[in-house]
């Protein structure tokens, strides 16, 4: 186990100080983000009673488009630039790398997810600035992550690797949007747990099943 | 050149013992029941011409690619059972240089080193990159650097955790006279320290001069195999160009 830690923390390092120094995917993602937030500010007239209803479907929108995007680039990458034979070379459990990539994957989520708060305050007057909304998206945040990087890491080995990952994702992730949204929407409705709890029950259930399969097969799907 | 085999490999037997392997990718047949052996001390040189298995061959016996069929043993280590073992006795150097490009060779090989765990992985880094002479442009970007100097990095890569084993695709390929002759120095000083080199290459005279060993692949099958020094780079020549093995043969 301090093994697959160690080796999981070194590939999550390598792949911070990349991304710290060529920014390719942050911005690039960020850009999309905000530009699927701001279409939706000419879709319809953003009143506070539509906001509240409509408002946590136009952030998980924003949000998933956004993951899937970045989540294409995990493994893309790693096979442009010649370096998955680097990884899978490795004298390491094969869920370390998965581990690894995970964690790379839920900071770079995080962090758009962080970024775009502000946006979404400005143009639709919505604050996401609550306990239980930010429980609700990390929780989702780590379920999107744990299912994308293990298709991320299926689909770079075929032709159509931009159309597969969601192809396969979405339908895959569905209960846990669902969840997500929901829990969203009850959450800015100013609900507690009563109202979230189930909600983040089912989303956290999503990322333990979904966390311990995808570590399980990871050695499978790596293979040529 | 510091090369030592690495303690955990079990320097018994043959350093790498191909029996009955096949590989197919959907209809190509890369391998087709190759029998194969490397000693420990010594240097194996593959030929063959495109596509005819080499590539293949290395990607298997470095536990990278699975076998359809057969069995491979590494370094003492079954690559299908004890796949992790295989990997830490072998390293291996294919045709890219698996190095990132917007890191230094510095960073590069600390990455690779700690993912390795190699005790010491700073020291260790520094002391491989001396080695290969890569010193001086330690702290400049991998894409910065010309070929020679990448394939330098590469192999520095490769030797890092002081594999028993080392694969080499094609390393002379891209390089001049200077980075030929390194590439001889490290082959030498890897068998000359007691491990084992594969290598493949398409210059029949430059492989021969270099190995103890050679093997021909054809069609993904062994068409010869013997001591370098029964071998003549023409007799090579003529087999790399000689009627195919069998009538399947080509489909790789």
């Amino acid at each position: 186990m301090r093994e697959t830690l160690r080796a999981a923390l070194t590939i999550y390092a390598k792949d911070v100080r990349l991304e710290l120094r060529t920014r390719e995917t942050l911005f690039s993602v960020l850009a999309f983000a905000f530009v699927v937030a701001f279409i939706f500010t000419f879709a319809f007239e953003p009143s506070p009673q539509l906001i509240a209803s409509i408002g946590p479907g136009i952030v998980w929108v924003a949000y998933i488009f956004t993951a899937v995007l970045g989540m294409n680039r995990t493994f893309l990458l790693e096979h442009e630039r010649g370096t998955l034979d680097g990884l899978r070379l490795a004298p390491v459990p094969r869920e370390a790398l998965y581990l690894g990539k995970l964690l790379s994957v839920i900071t770079l989520l995080v962090t758009v997810e962080a970024l775009m708060l502000p946006a979404f305050l400005v143009l639709y007057d919505l604050s996401l600035f609550n306990v239980w909304f930010i429980a609700v998206a990390l929780a989702a945040t780590v379920g999107i992550a744990a299912v994308g990087t293990l298709f991320s890491a299926i689909a770079v080995h075929t032709r159509a690797r931009e159309v597969l990952l969601p192809m396969l994702f979405l339908p895959v992730a569905l209960p846990l949007l669902i969840g997500a949204v929901t829990g969203a929407r009850e959450a800015l409705d100013g609900e507690g747990w009563g109202g979230v709890g189930g909600w983040l029950q089912l989303i956290v259930a999503f990322d333990v099943v979904f966390l311990v399969l995808s570590s399980l097969v990871f050695e499978y799907v790596l293979e040529e | 050149m510091a090369a030592n085999p690495a303690p955990t490999a079990t320097r018994t037997g043959h350093a790498l013992e191909l029996r009955g392997v096949s590989r197919t990718y959907g209809t190509t047949h890369a391998l087709r029941s190759v029998d194969l052996d490397a000693a420990w001390g010594r240097v194996l040189v593959l030929f063959g011409h495109n596509g005819a298995g080499k590539s293949t061959l290395l990607r298997v016996a470095s536990a990278l690619v699975k076998p359809t069929a057969g069995s491979v043993t590494t370094a003492g280590f079954d690559a299908d059972k004890d796949a992790g073992r295989v990997r830490a006795a072998t390293g291996y150097v294919g045709h890219g240089t698996l190095l990132y490009d917007d890191l230094t060779p510095e960073e590069n090989l600390r990455f690779y080193a700690r993912l390795y765990g190699v005790p010491r992985p700073e020291e260790r880094t520094g002391e491989v990159l001396r080695d290969v002479g890569a010193e001086r442009w330690a702290q400049r970007r991998v894409r910065g650097l010309s070929n020679g100097m990448q394939k330098r990095v590469a192999i520095a890569r490769a030797l890092l955790h002081r594999p028993a084993l080392l694969l080499l695709d094609e390393p002379d390929s891209g390089l001049d006279v200077q980075g030929q002759a390194f590439v001889e120095a490290v082959v030498r000083a890897v068998a000359g320290g007691g491990g084992a080199v594969v290598f493949s290459a398409h210059d029949p005279a430059q492989g021969l001069a270099l190995a103890d060993d050679f093997a021909v692949l054809r069609g993904g099958r062994i068409a010869a195999a013997g001591e370098t020094a029964s071998a003549s780079p023409d007799e090579i020549a003529a087999l790399l160009s000689a009627p195919p093995l069998s009538s399947s043969e080509g489909a790789a």
